[in-house]
C-alpha cells in the first residue's frame, strides 16, 4: 500500500464542552478525492481546518507528507512549533472557505500573486505569468483587474480557488465551497473541483453536493457527532449504505 | 400558452402623473428667523468694544504666522507619534500574548485617565523629578536642556494622542472579517505580515473618519501647550495682548485661524478615504 499523504490518528478536538472531533483516524491517499458529508456539527469542517492548522487539535496526530503537523516530539513530550514552522506546513495545503475570504482591498489578479509575493517570495514576472494562467483555468481570464466585490459569488469562489492553487499545495481542501452560492452559480464551481480532480490533485471535500460526491469522489466519509461512521467508495456509502445513521442522513438530505 | 387574466377595474392609471413639490412654509420661516437672529449677533460685535482694524492688522502679523506653523508642525508630528504608538498599542492589546496585552491596556488606562494639560506640565517639569537624563556610563544631560517646551509638548500629545487611537486602530481591527485572517494564514502569511497586508489596509478605511476628529482635535489641543512656553498659535496671540490689551481681538485672530486650518482639513480627510475604499461597492465602475 502507497504511503499516506494525510495520515490523522485518534484526533480529539474540543469547543469548551462540545466534543466537536472523537478519536478521529483516517488516511488520505496520494491523488485521492474524498467527499467528507454529514450534518451540521458533525465535525467534517473542524477535521478539515485541524489538517490547516486554522484549529489547533487536543490529542492525537495528523501527519502531513510524513510531516508531524503543529508539534515536535522531543524527550517524550511534544512541543507546540513557532509561527513560522506551522506556516511553512501550511503552504503544503490549500484552503477555500465556505465564505471565499478573497482580499477585499486587492484585484483578483492581486488576490491570487498575494501568497507567492508575499510569502513565498518569488518573482513577480514569473508569479504573474502563472496566475494569469490560473485564472484561464478557472475561466476568468477577463476578471483579473476586478475587485472581489465587482464579480458574483460563483466568480469570486473561483478567484479563491486560484489564490489556493497559486500556492502549488499537495492537498487542496474544500470547506463547503458551494453552500454560500446562490443556486444558479453552483454548477460553475463544482466544474472546476472537477476540472481539477480530473487533473489528478489531492482532495478534501466538505460538501453537501451528493451528486458532486457520487460523480467524482473516490472515497465518501459520513461523520456525525465527531466521528467517522461509515466510508467507501461513493456508489456504496451514498447507494448502499451499512449504516443507520448514515441512511437517515441521507434519506434527509435527498 | 394563455393569456394573463383581465385585470380588476376601479385602479386608475397613474402613469405619467408626477408627485408634487410640497412649499415647506416652515423651513422658509425657520430660516428666516435664523437670518434674524445671526445679523442681530453681527451687528453686536460690530457695535461692541472690538476694534476690527487691529484684527486685521494681526491677522497676518508675522509672530501670529510663526505661530501657525508652529501649531501645524507641532499637530503632525504628535499625531505621527500618536498614530505610531496606537497601531503599535492596539496590536499589543490584541496579541494572543498576555503580557503585551496588561502592558497596552496599563497604557491606555494611565494616559486616557489622567487630563492631558496634567500630562504636558509634568514632561515639562521632569527635571524636577530626575536632574539628569542619559544612559548611565555613555550619555547624560541636564534634563532642563534636553526637555525642551518643544520636545515636552510633543510626548505629551503624542504618547496621549496615542492612548486613545490605540482605541481607533482596534475597533478599525476589529471590524475585519475573521475571515480575513484565516484566508491570509491559510496562504502561510504570519500574524503581523497578515496583519500590514491584509487587516490593517481593510481597517484603514474604517478608522479614517474617527481619525480624522482625533487629527482635528489634535490641532486645537495643541494650543494647550501654550501653558508650557510652547510658541504655538494662541501662546503667541497671548503675549500680543500681554502688550497691547487688545485681548478679545487677539483671540479673535487665533480663533479665525484655527477655523481656517480646520475647513482645509476636512476636503484632505476625503481624499485619504477615497484613496482606502479601493474594492468597495461604493467605488466599483
Amino acid at each position: 500500500m502507497t504511503k499516506p499523504l494525510v495520515a490523522i490518528r485518534s484526533v480529539s478536538k474540543s469547543f469548551g464542552e462540545f466534543q466537536a472531533l472523537k478519536n478521529v483516524s483516517l488516511d488520505i491517499r496520494p491523488g485521492e478525492v474524498m467527499c467528507l458529508i454529514g450534518a451540521s456539527g458533525s465535525g467534517k469542517t473542524t477535521l478539515l481546518r485541524c489538517i490547516n492548522q486554522l484549529a489547533a487539535i487536543d490529542s492525537g496526530g495528523i501527519w502531513l507528507d510524513g510531516e508531524l503537523l503543529g508539534v515536535r516530539e522531543q524527550g517524550g513530550r511534544l512541543h507546540r512549533l513557532s509561527e513560522r514552522e506551522i506556516g511553512r506546513q501550511r503552504l503544503k495545503t490549500g484552503m477555500v472557505f465556505q465564505r471565499f475570504n478573497l482580499f477585499p482591498h486587492k484585484t483578483a489578479l492581486e488576490n491570487i500573486t498575494e501568497g507567492p509575493l508575499q510569502v513565498q517570495g518569488r518573482k513577480s514576472d514569473e508569479v504573474r505569468a502563472e496566475a494569469i494562467e490560473l485564472l484561464r483555468r478557472v475561466g476568468l481570464s477577463a476578471k483579473a483587474d476586478s475587485y472581489p466585490a465587482q464579480l458574483s459569488g460563483g466568480q469570486q469562489q473561483r478567484v479563491a480557488i486560484a489564490r489556493a492553487l497559486a500556492m502549488k499545495p499537495m492537498l487542496m481542501l474544500f470547506d463547503e465551497p458551494t453552500s454560500a452560492l446562490d443556486p444558479e452559480l453552483v454548477g460553475e464551481v463544482l466544474a472546476v473541483m472537477k476540472e481539477l480532480a480530473r487533473s489528478g490533485m489531492s482532495m478534501m471535500v466538505v460538501t453537501h453536493e451528493l451528486g458532486f460526491a457520487r460523480e467524482v469522489a473516490d472515497r465518501v466519509v459520513y461523520m456525525d457527532q465527531g466521528a467517522i461512521i461509515e466510508q467507501g467508495r461513493a456508489s456504496d456509502v451514498l447507494g448502499a449504505p451499512r449504516e443507520e445513521r448514515t441512511r437517515a442522513f441521507l434519506s434527509a438530505v435527498i | 400558452m394563455k393569456t394573463a387574466p383581465a385585470l380588476a377595474e376601479g385602479f386608475p392609471d397613474l402613469s405619467g402623473m408626477r408627485i408634487a413639490r410640497e412649499p415647506h412654509w416652515f423651513r422658509w420661516l425657520s430660516a428666516a428667523l435664523i437670518v434674524l437672529v445671526l445679523a442681530l449677533i453681527v451687528r453686536a460685535f460690530a457695535a461692541g468694544q472690538i476694534e476690527w482694524s487691529y484684527v486685521s492688522r494681526f491677522l497676518t502679523a508675522k509672530v501670529i504666522l510663526e505661530g501657525i506653523v508652529n501649531t501645524m508642525v507641532m499637530a503632525v508630528l504628535a499625531m505621527a507619534l500618536g498614530i505610531f504608538l496606537g497601531v503599535v498599542i492596539a496590536i499589543m492589546r490584541l496579541s494572543p500574548n498576555p503580557v503585551l496585552k496588561t502592558v497596552a491596556a496599563g497604557y491606555t488606562w494611565l494616559f486616557r485617565g489622567t487630563p492631558l494639560i496634567l500630562q504636558l506640565l509634568l514632561w515639562f517639569n521632569l527635571a524636577l523629578v530626575f536632574p539628569t537624563i542619559g544612559i548611565p556610563g555613555l550619555w547624560s544631560a541636564r534634563a532642563v536642556d534636553v526637555m525642551t517646551p518643544f520636545l515636552a509638548a510633543l510626548l505629551g500629545l503624542g504618547i496621549n494622542q496615542g492612548a486613545y487611537t490605540s482605541e481607533v486602530m482596534r475597533a478599525g481591527m476589529l471590524s475585519v472579517d475573521i475571515g480575513q485572517y484565516e484566508a491570509a494564514q491559510a496562504i502561510g502569511m504570519g500574524r503581523l505580515r497578515a496583519l500590514r497586508r491584509i487587516v490593517l489596509p481593510q481597517a484603514m478605511r474604517v478608522v479614517i473618519p474617527p481619525l480624522g476628529n482625533e487629527f482635528i482635535g489634535m490641532v486645537k489641543a495643541t494650543s494647550l501647550a501654550s501653558v508650557i512656553q510652547y510658541p504655538e498659535l494662541l501662546h503667541n496671540a497671548e503675549n500680543i495682548y500681554y502688550a497691547n490689551s487688545r485681548v478679545i481681538e487677539l483671540l479673535i485672530v487665533a480663533g479665525l485661524w484655527y477655523l481656517l486650518v480646520v475647513s482645509v482639513l476636512t476636503p484632505l480627510q476625503m481624499l485619504l478615504e477615497r484613496r482606502f475604499a479601493r474594492g468597495t461597492l461604493r467605488l466599483a465602475r
